[in-house]
């Protein structure tokens, strides 16, 4: 099973970055380095959005009892 | 004696008989004590609704028969209206009635007999059987995940099912994975897989399962009213959707699974959001990160003018001051002028280009040269050459 960040993830962490751009005490310096990973951030999620091909996948169970994974035509 | 024991207690009246009060009390106490609920199958006659909305009914088979009243908020909740000539299964607490001193079965629940009656009576056992054990509690549902990264889907691989869940998914929520448990739903082995498959779940690392399948006939969604595989929903450690697609019945899985969806498609929507949706969610983000930045970017320019401001004061101050020195200086610079050392009695010689003449070797005798005085020049000459 791969894993690729989740949405839900990519989000908390833009809605984090916003939040302290939003704040009025940041200095420049560091508000510039949020925008970046904010706007890097942004890719991530649309790249999640728009370019991502839902995974499908189907358990198989071995005789062992050990899980495997097939890829189903659907 | 033993039947005498059951009177013990009672009033002891003086003359040896009992009052009517005290003997049909006592018999409602002891049918009360001596029977459980249970179902009882007969068909329905002299039936009468009063304004009370409670129901009045004989129930009879062949050789017998026996008062019955199916209290208003019983009927409400019953699965059938009851009608003359209908075939029952009549679920019931036997009692006395004192005032008629009548043998009567209080009626909580009654079910068609015929056709489906069998299935109908057993699918009830099993649902009180879920409800006692607290599986219907409304307060055990949980809510679904918002944005689930993996979904598990209980159903037949083969099914239009499976086929509409990746469908909705793919359109709505690429962005997730979907992991499909296969187990059949009609047939022999179908309540075994899905009980397999619904354990199976537990070992994923899924954040919602989906169980069910496509409409059917009502025989074929029987397997989703099996009190195991309900239980076996039930045992499914994330949240979980029933889609058994069937508009009109609701089935055992749907009541104890944590949301009931009418299709799997419907399901399918329900479990994850839109990606168009989140598209404008995004869109909100790139707005806040710009106009978070360009207030901080606005906000240190106003700190930058506020700068430029003292800069500009600085170097307007410095220039007044250099002007004042300017003008120290021009005084100072007048105050050195030869002139002024002309005033005080001195006089200087320059040839005709300008220059001046300082030593004795510049005045050979006839040598013509200007004298500037005070208030002006005066032509000279050399009378004799210098000693």
């Amino acid at each position: 099973m791969t894993d690729r960040p989740s949405f839900r993830e990519v989000l908390d962490r833009l809605e984090a970055v916003v939040r302290e751009l939003e704040r009025n005490d940041v200095d420049l310096d560091r508000a510039l380095a949020l925008f970046e990973q904010g706007v890097r951030e942004l890719r991530d999620a649309r790249a999640l959005l728009e370019a991502a091909e839902l995974k499908v996948r189907k358990v198989v169970e071995e005789a062992d009892g050990t899980l495997g994974f097939t890829d189903p035509d659907v | 004696m033993g039947v005498l024991s059951l009177f013990d207690g009672a009033a002891a009246p003086a003359d040896g008989a009992w009052s009517v009060s005290q003997v049909t009390q006592r018999a409602r106490q002891l049918v009360e004590a001596g029977f459980p609920r249970l179902w009882v199958r007969g068909e329905i006659t002299g039936c009468k609704k009063y304004g009370s909305g409670h129901w009045y009914f004989t129930l009879r088979d062949r050789a017998a028969q026996v008062r019955c009243v199916l209290w208003r908020s019983d009927a409400e909740r019953a699965s059938c209206t009851p009608e003359d000539g209908l075939e029952i299964f009549a679920h019931a607490d036997p009692t006395v009635w004192e005032e008629r001193g009548e043998f009567r079965l209080t009626v909580r629940q009654l079910l068609p007999a015929r056709a489906e009656g069998d299935w109908q009576l057993r699918l009830e056992r099993a649902r009180e059987a879920l409800r006692r054990d607290g599986l219907l509690d409304p307060a055990r549902k949980r809510p679904l995940p918002v944005m689930p990264a993996r979904i598990g889907v209980v159903t037949s691989p083969d099914g239009a099912a499976w086929r509409d869940i990746v469908a909705v998914l793919r359109r709505r929520w690429p962005a997730a994975e979907v992991i499909l448990v296969p187990a059949r739903v009609q047939g022999d082995t179908a309540e075994a897989e899905l009980r397999r498959a619904l354990a199976l779940v537990n070992r994923l690392p899924v954040d919602v399962v989906i169980v069910g399948r496509g409409g059917g006939a009502r025989e074929d969604l029987w397997t989703f009213n099996s009190e195991a595989v309900a239980r076996a929903v039930a045992a499914v450690r994330v949240p979980t959707v029933a889609a058994v697609g069937h508009e009109t019945d609701v089935t055992l899985t749907d009541l104890v699974a944590d949301v009931r969806a009418p299709t799997p498609s419907a399901a399918a929507e329900t479990v994850v959001p839109d990606r168009r949706e989140q598209g404008a969610v995004l869109r909100g983000f790139a707005r806040r990160l710009q106009i978070g930045l360009g207030r901080r970017v606005e906000l240190g320019a106003q700190r930058l003018d506020r700068t430029a401001d003292r800069l500009v004061a600085a170097a307007t101050g410095s220039c007044g001051r250099a002007r004042s020195r300017l003008d120290r200086a021009a005084a100072t610079l007048e105050a050195l002028s030869p002139l002024r050392v002309l005033g005080r009695g001195y006089a200087l010689a320059r040839d005709d280009a300008g220059r001046v003449l300082t030593r004795t070797a510049d005045f050979p005798a006839g040598t013509g040269f200007r004298l500037t005085v005070q208030d002006g020049d005066v032509a000279a000459r050399a009378v004799e050459p210098a000693s």
